[in-house]
């Protein structure tokens, strides 16, 4: 069993694992207690266990334990809590944008790492960043209203 | 988080769900907090679960504070809100003193599946009129307590009040600790429309925050002390038997247990990357039986098992009126079409996870089924307990729109509890999901019909081939089970799939005919709007068909039969929206086109018409869809927001459906088991939304998880006609479709 030091949400928190290959997702919602990451494929296809690492999104169920150390990784609960979200957190409350709300947690870090880069993205910019994130309940217009909201823009 | 800790709400300190442990709670005051014990003998000294019993489904707190037992889960639909509105409304209390427990089986009375649009039309409802009754009773004491008339009396905030001296007594000082032990009436009267202060107000679902903040307590998210994680390795072929198993292939990995029941094979470790590294390295020898059709022959083995005694379960005439052989038969133009809606699966976001804690006095079941009480029947038949001992207690899964996997999941997680006699949580794959969820039933439809002199439907004619579901089977047979040897009902079940196989509008002479089939190709269940989606997609393109034979506007030709003012309504605003000008189709640019659809689900529901607008690139036979246009009558409106919430979502899911969906397969076995061989509907391809709600205050609720879907599919094939001349005719609408059609005119 080795132990991977990682940085979570300002933390480090000491993983163990026996497999070095151990996808982080497994760590985040078995060990550390943080859900918000979902496994939706665990094949890097539909985007529901997405976290930052070092700013950028990753897909959490490809990333394995032992890449993610030296990586500031950012989860969903790092980002913001019910009473003190984080904009995007706040306008994806305020635009109601989720259904089951499964996906949700690919579609706000995919939104802050968006606006990370580019803050007054167009509706065409939104939703080439949300392309390879997938919602079964067709929350989408939503979830575009709620990351133009997000961006201090209204929807077209 | 384990899920055993008991946040201290104010609902949480009452004596009963101290005793029983609550299922998801949901405080409107303090967001989401839940709690739950194992099933023990004790639970059996709970509340009434009665559906006739005001105390099934109402409990008053001596703190002021009130709880709703519902049979029916939100899905994610927004009942979470809607339902606690209609008892606010109704009973006279705050929203914020409401908690609402849903699907617990040792809480909640049963009522009936989360399915078929029924969670406000039917489980709203039912809860509303215990909460008039209630509310009258509180009023009747309050009577008797001042010596007043009870026409003085009205409730406000908690309290009944006199209107006369405006003096308050508090609804629980009146009940004193008591339950109401109370009939529920049918005949309590509902608040006038008028007076309305919760009801009809687009209020924020409570869950959302917690949704999209990662403290939202998914089934998936889940754990139990002393919980095991659990693999089921799925045979290789539909009805494959096990013909050797190597278990030196995980004896790298510390900590598997194999656990085998005949043809149910599974893997256990307290580990979860452990557990899905064994499933995958187990290695297991199948037999073959290459007992499947092969999705691309579906539609011949329809018609041929429709003619074979011993495929066919009978023919059936579900309408006529008038003579359409005849009528036909004296037009000077018949035509006549079929149309095909492909096997589909569920496809939900997070693959199906259950967990079951099997003791020798009690199974307790996690589960986001859309039927915890249903489900509450399967584990005690497939354990052999009496109902009593099991308990299932409800969690929000990833959107289900049916009977998707959630049922069995809990079935294996049931077997493997049992037989390790530890509780286990069971996580299928995405190859899981989308290879053995049971699917959505092929249905095809021939249509004929002729138009008179006028121009106006002169008679038509349908003709289906549908999978018969078995009367009164309690459930689908469960996989686990099935594989593991043990006897349950056999069946097919389908949901209600052969309503709407007529237009809804004026005509002589009419027949709908099915040819009922004993089998599907794969085990199929109900998914969301069952039967009425391709149904409705094949009348109102057939409808497009007829009036363009006729050189006629489709919406006009569609008007001049329709006669229901609020289907009228819905068809008129969608024209206005759209800003409809009639002429007939296809248009001339040969690229850009619009298409009209209108349905009545189940001819006495909820009023949908839709509009769409399209592009067609030839080239690569692309469509895109440009703007959706949507009237929607589903009564009174309870939330606008929740309910515009559902018919956003049902048109994107069935345009998802229409354009992409359909589950292949071989002669064994599922081959669309991820997002690349199963793709759905992506961002790019979301159009622009517009949708009208049309309230009706003054009539019941009905649903609006469903009947949007079915107006989705022929507006948008009817607007690829109109785009360029091609009439798609078989879903999903791919490229290959679409070339075809543009070259030969369908497809
Ligand atoms: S679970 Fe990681 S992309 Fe689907
Ligand atoms: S809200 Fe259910 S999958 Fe997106």
């Amino acid at each position: 069993m080795a132990v991977y030091q990682c940085s979570i949400n300002g933390r480090i928190r000491p993983i163990e694992a026996d497999d070095p290959d151990q996808p982080l997702l497994y760590a985040l919602r078995n060990d550390l207690s943080l859900t918000g990451a979902k496994f939706g494929c665990g094949l890097g296809q539909c985007g529901t266990c997405c976290v930052l690492a070092d700013g950028e999104v990753v897909r959490s169920c490809q990333l394995s334990v032992s890449q993610a150390v030296g990586k500031t990784i950012t989860t969903l609960e790092g980002l913001g809590t019910i009473e003190n979200p984080h904009p995007v957190q706040a306008a994806f409350v305020t635009e109601q944008a989720a259904q089951c709300g499964y996906c949700a947690n690919g579609m706000v870090i995919n939104a802050v790492a968006l606006l990370g880069r580019n803050p007054k993205p167009n509706l065409d910019d939104v939703k080439q960043a949300l392309a390879n994130n997938l919602c079964r309940c067709g929350t989408h217009d939503r979830i575009l209203r709620a990351v133009m909201r997000a961006s201090g823009q209204v929807m077209p | 988080m384990t899920d055993q800790t008991v946040p201290c709400t104010p609902a949480l300190n009452r004596r009963d769900l101290l005793r029983a442990g609550s299922a998801l709670v949901v405080t409107f005051a303090s967001g989401l907090a839940q709690a739950q014990q194992r099933n023990t003998p004790q639970l059996k000294a709970g509340k009434t679960l009665k559906t006739d019993e005001v105390d099934g489904f109402i409990a008053l707190a001596p703190d002021g504070s009130a709880t709703l037992y519902c049979g029916k889960v939100d899905l994610g639909t927004g009942l979470r809100i809607a339902i606690p509105q209609m008892a606010a409304e109704e009973l006279g209390l705050p929203l914020e003193a409401i908690t609402l427990i849903e699907g617990d089986t040792a809480l909640t009375p049963d009522q009936g599946p989360t399915a078929g649009s029924s969670g406000i039309m039917r489980g709203g409802v039912q809860i509303r009129q215990a909460a008039a009754t209630a509310r009258e009773a509180l009023i009747g004491m309050a009577a008797q307590h001042w010596g007043k008339p009870r026409n003085d009396l009205t409730v406000a905030d908690g309290h009944v009040v006199d209107g006369d001296t405006q003096e308050r007594l508090a609804f629980s000082v009146l009940l004193n600790g008591k339950p109401f032990a109370l009939k529920l009436d049918e005949k309590a009267p509902l608040k006038k429309p008028a007076d309305y202060e919760i009801v009809g107000k687009p209020l924020p679902r409570p869950d959302i925050a917690a949704k999209v903040t990662g403290q939202h307590p998914y089934m998936h998210d889940v754990t139990i002390d002393g919980m095991l994680h659990a693999r089921v390795i799925r045979p290789q072929a539909v009805g494959a038997s096990i013909t050797g198993i190597d278990e030196s292939s995980v004896k790298t990995l510390s900590d598997v247990k194999i656990v085998r029941i005949n043809n149910f094979l599974a893997v256990v470790s307290r580990n979860e990357w452990t557990v899905i590294r064994a499933a995958k390295a187990l290695k297991v020898s199948w037999s073959n039986p290459a007992s499947l059709v092969g999705h691309d022959k579906v539609k011949s083995w329809m018609v041929a098992a429709g003619n074979d005694a011993a495929q066919s379960a009978g023919k059936e005439v579900l309408t006529q009126k008038g003579d359409s052989a005849k009528a036909l038969a004296e037009s000077k133009q018949v035509l006549s079409a079929s149309y095909y809606w492909p096997l589909q699966s569920h496809a939900s976001m997070g693959p199906s996870c259950g967990i079951a804690d099997v003791r020798p006095d009690g199974v307790t079941i996690w589960s986001a089924s859309q039927a915890t009480h249903r489900l509450r029947g399967i584990c005690a038949r497939i354990l052999e307990r009496p109902l009593e001992q099991v308990r299932v207690i409800y969690r929000d899964g990833a959107g289900c729109y049916g009977t998707n996997g959630h049922d069995d999941v809990c079935a294996d997680a049931a077997l493997i509890s049992k037989a390790i006699g530890q509780p286990v949580r069971v996580q299928w794959s995405r190859e899981d999901e989308l290879g053995w969820d049971p699917k959505g039933p092929p249905q095809l439809l021939a249509m004929r019909g002729a138009v008179n002199g006028e121009g106006r439907l002169a008679a038509w004619e349908t003709e289906m081939w549908l999978p018969k579901a078995t009367a009164s089977l309690p459930n689908i047979p469960m996989l686990g089970p099935q594989d593991a040897g043990i006897n349950q009902p056999q069946g097919l079940s389908t949901g209600l799939i052969s309503q709407n196989a007529h237009p809804p509008y004026a005509h002589p002479h009419l027949a709908v005919r099915v040819n009922w089939l004993k089998d599907s190709p794969l085990r199929p269940s109900n998914i969301r709007a069952p039967g009425k989606i391709a149904n409705s997609f094949a009348v109102e393109s057939f409808v497009d068909e007829l009036a363009a034979s006729a050189q006629r506007d489709s919406l006009e030709f569609r008007l001049e039969g329709l006669s229901d003012p609020r289907g009228l309504a819905v068809c008129k605003k969608v024209a206005e929206l759209m800003r409809w000008q009639a002429r007939p189709s296809p248009a001339k640019s040969g690229s850009l086109g619009r298409g009209f659809s209108y349905v009545h689900y189940k001819f006495n529901e909820t009023y949908v018409a839709i509009g769409m607008e399209v592009e067609i690139k030839r080239r690569a036979g692309a469509i895109v869809v440009k703007r959706i246009v949507c009237a929607h009558d589903c009564g009174l409106i309870i939330n606008p927001d929740a309910t515009r919430q559902q018919v956003e979502g049902n048109i994107l899911q069935t345009l998802s459906r229409t354009l992409f969906e359909e589950t292949q397969f071989d002669t064994s076995k599922v081959t669309s088991v991820d997002w690349q061989s199963y793709p759905l509907l992506t961002f790019p391809d979301v159009p622009e939304l517009e949708i009208a709600l049309l309230d009706q205050p003054h009539l019941p609720p009905l649903g609006a998880g469903e009947a949007a879907c079915a107006a989705v599919p022929a507006a948008l094939a009817n607007a690829v006609y109109d785009a360029c001349g091609a009439r798609l005719r078989n879903v999903p609408f791919t490229p290959d479709r679409v070339k075809l059609a543009l070259a030969r005119g369908h497809a």
